[in-house]
């Protein structure tokens, strides 16, 4: 197991930076430059993971990030632990340590490949069709199947890692450096415009980089060698910004591209630390060229799933670039001459291979004969029946294919490997290009989808547009770029290609076996163990639509997204049902193209930065005196003001007495205050409000309510008369922005003519409620010129003065019931407020309260707080509001609603005040309200919206919405909870101080 | 996202807006004329329709003006911004 198949010194892979890692507990040795992949590969390790649902054990199979198998937790145990990892795209640094996913006890000896026995009881839709009934025993099975279903693990622990976003604009962006990305690049800078080139691998120049063909020449050089000498001439070009070890994750209409720049993952933890892990970056580009390559496709026939099986492609980077070799007996199955050139990469290396297997009758190109000049045995017509090995490859038996290639005919050969490099043809990889909105076609010559219909400026050049020949795809990009850069000269003009490359190609999407069909297992997504027969059964099934059939059987669902199966499929789906590939159409190609780590999708909105908060002027006082808060909107309003170790409950006893019983203060400023000002602002409150306006006196305050046009209640508070034509409006703490909207969005558009202008000063006062029997003492030594009588200063309404050399504005109103003044002053002053009306209030023991105490009093007096006894299915008639609603008026926000059929039903649910007969009793908020116990279905009458126990009166008290509850004064209802029936009666909702005597106290 | 050509600012990030639902809805003059059907009509009534719509927007974060704008619902291709007050564009 341990012996080394590096084979040949690469210069990408740093021998003299020997890095060692762990993988499964083991200890092994790679080279800087190494993927997890390459660095277990030259180790001899295949076997790296379990499938999801057979547990079938599964080995490397690609060098890239379409990779379904080899998928690891990366750092198990850690506070950096990542699952779901795919080892091709992992670069080794010293102390790493990965771990196989989805086996237990060990990915050697996996108790769940009882499962790969037991497959014939797993047919696609096996879990609908079997815990279906008996319906009961779901909450059983549940338990079962969530404790076998995912992959990795998750972290435990919170992410010690640093995201970051940032946003770019760019006249050109590139995604992918290849050689075409690179070209492209490389002309737009050069030409002014300002350009982003990014990459996911670490080294520019995809797989051209590595290409040796012999028989391929640019400029009279091997591809790869004119590749490098353009990549080192990127580095003196200006305009141009280059990005590696970056991923494009979602392609969003109007050239808005989210990408994923790595920057730590590859370093060792002592150079991770105070470092940005990864960051999102947040590109709109005026133009977009897509150069993402495209992916070899695997050939599907049965058993193609081993550790050992490899799309050839992947054979010839890791020989090629890693300088590894995959196997020591090496076998190709192929459908076209790329194989051919993974065999030369091999052979050229010193490296065995046995034979090549092509479906494809006879191919004559230079590469074919080279193949057969080394001695490498072809078999052709031929196709691999069956593999064996269940860790690890050890042979393959082939059979001659009939003409039509639906069956096999002759004798079975048998051919010993540990390698088989599979090449399927090539896929374009056109993942981002659909994400973007734009639409395919599907060529039927080459077998593949193609751009079509481009919905925003771009272009798709290089093999995910269809060219796979070097020559092809420098001449198609130079007038690509021609075109959509709208420039006349380019590099591209004097290129000189010789190329000696074949595009012929057999397609057959199920490859016949001796056995039939449901005793093969021919995969087709890896990841999720779907096969070719699981995809064929849903079509029995009757089930037709492409996305319908990916569901069902899970094809194409896996963190892979079907990567590498998608088009197989596709194909057999169309074959089995008779229809043309193009006409069956494509499963959503969805966004991330890659995991993302939540990490890098929240940057650095973690923490006290998740969400905006806001805090009043006067926030340190309350921190200082150790109030709890309760988040409001977005402010954090002081919710109850323990002292000496209090409950809840004791300090909300506390701060409502103390404010009826002498003085209490409340921070207010959270209020919304909109200043309205303007010739027509009194028409405007008329038209907003249900209750009318005009006549309200200079100085004097008004309730009002504020409906939608539906006739529910939306928003209230009271407005103060400033000036002929100057209100200000209090909106509910909540509800201020979406307010302001509101008013904006009527006079913007149904009454423009109005000559109003509205100004939200939320922000701009800081407010200090003084309440209770002392406050007027408390203001007369704050202020001690101002006429405080009845007579001057009245109960709603409002002077203008000075506290010192503050100015305010103080209204006279009152949400607890008790004589109050709200005392506004500039929000730079509100601190200095609140300290002089505690020092003035100290020798009447005034009581800072919460927002807590102010509901306890508010529900006291019966007064709504909308939100809470509201839920937007109330009118103002239900709420026993119908004083407040204008009959004279002919028209203001959802009036025409009170006098729907359904807002004038007797039986609507309706504001009511509840008392239990044992008045110790507190009800639960949203607890349900019958009229019958011995009844099923019992019928629910309403619910409770506000319970207190109101330590002034000595009892529960609670406000509810019951159906009919307008004529239900009196009567007695229940309230059941889990394991008590509660006996309440209807009251009046107003259970203090009926008559408003305190008010003017 | 969006980008938007807001008529007052010129073009932002969608991120910056608001949608504010079917456009060339006219509160009626006189509500109380109404029958119920009528008046459920103006409240309740939307189009959803897949393929060019007329809406209401906003530049909320931004100069806080309603414009309107015609989308393609199927594409998201916006096809004509205008001013509150202007007629929508004939196609």
């Amino acid at each position: 197991m341990t012996k080394n198949l590096r084979v040949k010194s690469s210069e990408y892979i740093d021998e003299t930076n020997r890095i060692s890692f762990k993988f499964n507990g083991r200890t092994y040795h790679g080279f800087k430059g190494d993927t997890l992949a390459s660095a277990l590969l030259a180790n001899n390790v295949h076997l790296v993971g379990r499938s999801f649902k057979y547990h079938r054990p599964r080995g490397i199979m690609t060098s890239g990030s379409e990779e379904p198998n080899a998928i690891v937790q990366v750092n198990p145990g850690t506070n950096r632990t990542e699952p779901n990892v795919r080892a091709t795209e992992v670069e080794i640094y010293e102390g790493l340590e990965a771990s196989s996913q989805n086996c237990w006890p060990s990915v050697e000896f996996d108790i769940g490949g009882i499962n790969n026995f037991l497959s014939p009881f797993f047919p696609a839709g096996f879990y609908y069709k079997t815990f279906m009934w008996p319906a009961s025993f779901w909450e059983k099975y549940e338990f079962f199947i969530r404790h076998s279903a995912g992959l990795g693990k998750s972290p435990t622990s919170s992410d010690p890692d640093i995201y970051d976003h940032r946003n770019i604009h760019c006249d050109v962006l590139v995604v992918g450096a290849g050689i075409s990305g690179i070209l492209a690049a490389k002309n737009a800078a050069k030409n002014n415009f300002k350009t982003l080139l990014l990459d996911e691998k670490n080294e520019l120049g995809g797989s051209t980089i590595f290409e040796n063909n012999e028989f391929n020449k640019i400029d009279n050089k091997a591809p790869s060698e004119w590749l490098k000498a353009e990549i080192k001439e990127l580095k003196n070009i200006k305009n141009l910004e280059i990005k590696t070890r970056t991923s494009v994750a979602a392609y969003h209409q109007y050239n808005y591209l989210l990408a994923r720049e790595n920057l730590t993952d590859h370093l060792e933890a002592k150079d991770k630390t105070n470092k940005i892990r990864q960051r999102l970056l947040k590109i709109r580009a005026k133009k977009v060229i897509l150069a993402t390559g495209a992916l070899e496709r695997p050939l599907i026939f049965n058993n193609n799933d081993r550790p050992g099986i490899m799309l050839s492609s992947a054979v010839k980077k890791y020989s090629e670039f890693y300088g590894v070799a995959c196997g020591s007996r090496n076998v190709f199955f192929t459908n076209n001459d790329s194989a051919y050139e993974s065999a030369i990469s091999l052979y050229n290396k010193g490296i065995n291979v046995e034979a090549i297997i092509d479906i494809r009758e006879q191919s004559e190109s230079k590469i074919v004969k080279k193949v057969k000049e080394a001695g490498i045995k072809v078999y052709w017509s031929h196709t691999i029946v069956d593999t064996a090995g269940y860790k690890r490859l050890n042979s393959i038996s082939i059979m001659k294919l009939s003409n039509d290639g639906t069956s096999v005919t002759g004798s079975k050969i048998s051919i010993s490997c540990d390698c088989l490099g599979v090449a399927g043809g090539w896929t374009p990889a056109i993942h981002l290009y659909t994400q973007s909105g734009s639409k395919l076609k599907f060529d039927e010559k080459k077998q593949i989808f193609l751009p079509n219909q481009n919905t925003s400026e771009q272009i798709s050049v290089g093999s995910c547009g269809g060219d796979f020949k070097i020559d092809e795809i420098i001449k198609n990009l130079n007038q690509n770029l021609k075109d959509n850069l709208n420039i006349k000269e380019t590099d591209l003009d004097n290129i000189k290609v010789e190329i000696d490359q074949e595009n012929s190609k057999r397609n057959i999407w199920l490859l016949p076996s001796d056995k039939p069909l449901g005793k093969t297992k021919p995969f087709v997504d890896y990841q999720n163990d779907a096969t070719a027969k699981d995809i064929k059964l849903a079509l029995r099934e009757g089930f037709r639509s492409i996305e319908h059939v990916k569901r069902y059987t899970t094809t194409g669902m896996g963190t892979d997204q079907g990567k590498l199966g998608n088009m197989h499929a596709l194909g057999i789906i169309a074959d089995t049902a008779g229809v043309k590939m193009g006409e069956l159409g494509t499963t959503t190609f969805r966004p991330p193209y890659t995991p993302l780590t939540f990490g890098t999708i929240v940057g650095r909105n973690v923490g006290k930065f998740f969400d905006i908060f806001r805090r009043t002027p006067m926030n340190d006082w309350h921190v200082e005196n150790k109030a709890e808060f309760e988040n409001v909107g977005q402010w954090k309003r002081a919710w109850y003001y323990p002292i000496n170790g209090e409950t809840m409950h004791q300090a909300v006893q506390r701060e409502s007495k103390a404010a009826r019983e002498s003085a209490g203060i409340l921070d207010a400023s959270t209020l919304g205050k909109i200043d309205i000002q303007g010739s027509d602002a009194s028409e405007f409150l008329n038209r907003v409000y249900t209750n009318a306006w005009s006549k309200l006196a200079i100085g004097k305050c008004r309730y009002g309510l504020m409906l939608n046009e539906d006739g529910m209640v939306y928003d209230d508070g009271v407005t103060t008369r400033l000036g002929e034509n100057h209100y200000i409006m209090t909106t509910t703490t909540g509800g201020a922005a979406n307010v302001l909207g509101k008013l904006e969005d009527y006079l913007q558009t149904e009454w423009p003519e109005l000559d109003v202008y509205l100004t939200s000063v939320t922000d701009h006062y800081a407010t200090a409620s003084l309440c209770g029997p002392n406050s007027k003492k408390i203001l007369k030594k704050i202020i001690p010129d101002l006429d405080l009588s009845d007579e001057n200063f009245p109960h709603m309404s409002f002077k203008e003065t000075n506290i010192g050399h503050i100015q305010c504005r103080i209204m006279r109103i009152s949400f607890t019931g008790e004589h109050s003044y709200e005392i506004n002053v500039q929000a730079s002053y509100g601190k200095d407020l609140w300290k002089k009306c505690m020092e003035a209030g100290q020798e009447f023991n005034i009581t800072p309260y919460g927002t807590e105490t102010m509901h306890l009093l508010r529900a006291e007096k019966g007064f709504i707080i909308v939100g809470q006894d509201t839920d937007g299915t109330m009118t103002p008639i239900d709420l026993q509001m119908d004083w407040i609603v204008s009959k004279k008026k002919y028209d203001f926000i959802g009036k025409r609603s009170l006098y729907r059929s359904d807002t004038m039903r007797e039986d609507r649910k309706q504001l009511v005040g509840l008392l239990t007969d044992d008045p110790n009793i507190v009800l639960e908020e949203g607890a349900q309200i019958v009229s019958e116990l011995n009844q099923s279905p019992v019928e629910m009458l309403g619910h409770v919206t506000s319970s207190y126990f109101s330590p002034n009166l000595k009892k529960s008290i609670a406000l509810a919405v019951v159906r009919g509850g307008k004529d239900m004064m009196g009567k007695k209802l229940f309230v059941p909870m889990e394991n008590k029936n509660i006996n309440v009666t209807v009251a009046n909702p107003v259970f203090y101080d009926e008559k408003n005597e305190r008010l003017n106290a | 996202m969006f980008l938007i050509n807001c008529p007052y600012c010129g073009e932002r990030d969608q991120q910056e807006f608001k949608a504010g639902g079917e456009a060339h809805i006219e509160r009626p003059k006189q509500p109380t004329e109404l029958s119920d059907d009528e008046w459920a009509e103006y409240l309740f009534m939307r189009k959803n329709i897949k393929g060019v719509q007329f809406e209401r927007w906003n530049h909320a974060h931004g100069c806080r003006k309603w414009f309107n704008m015609v989308r393609d619902t199927s594409n998201d291709e916006i096809k004509a911004i205008y001013k509150m007050g202007e007629k929508p564009p004939t196609q």
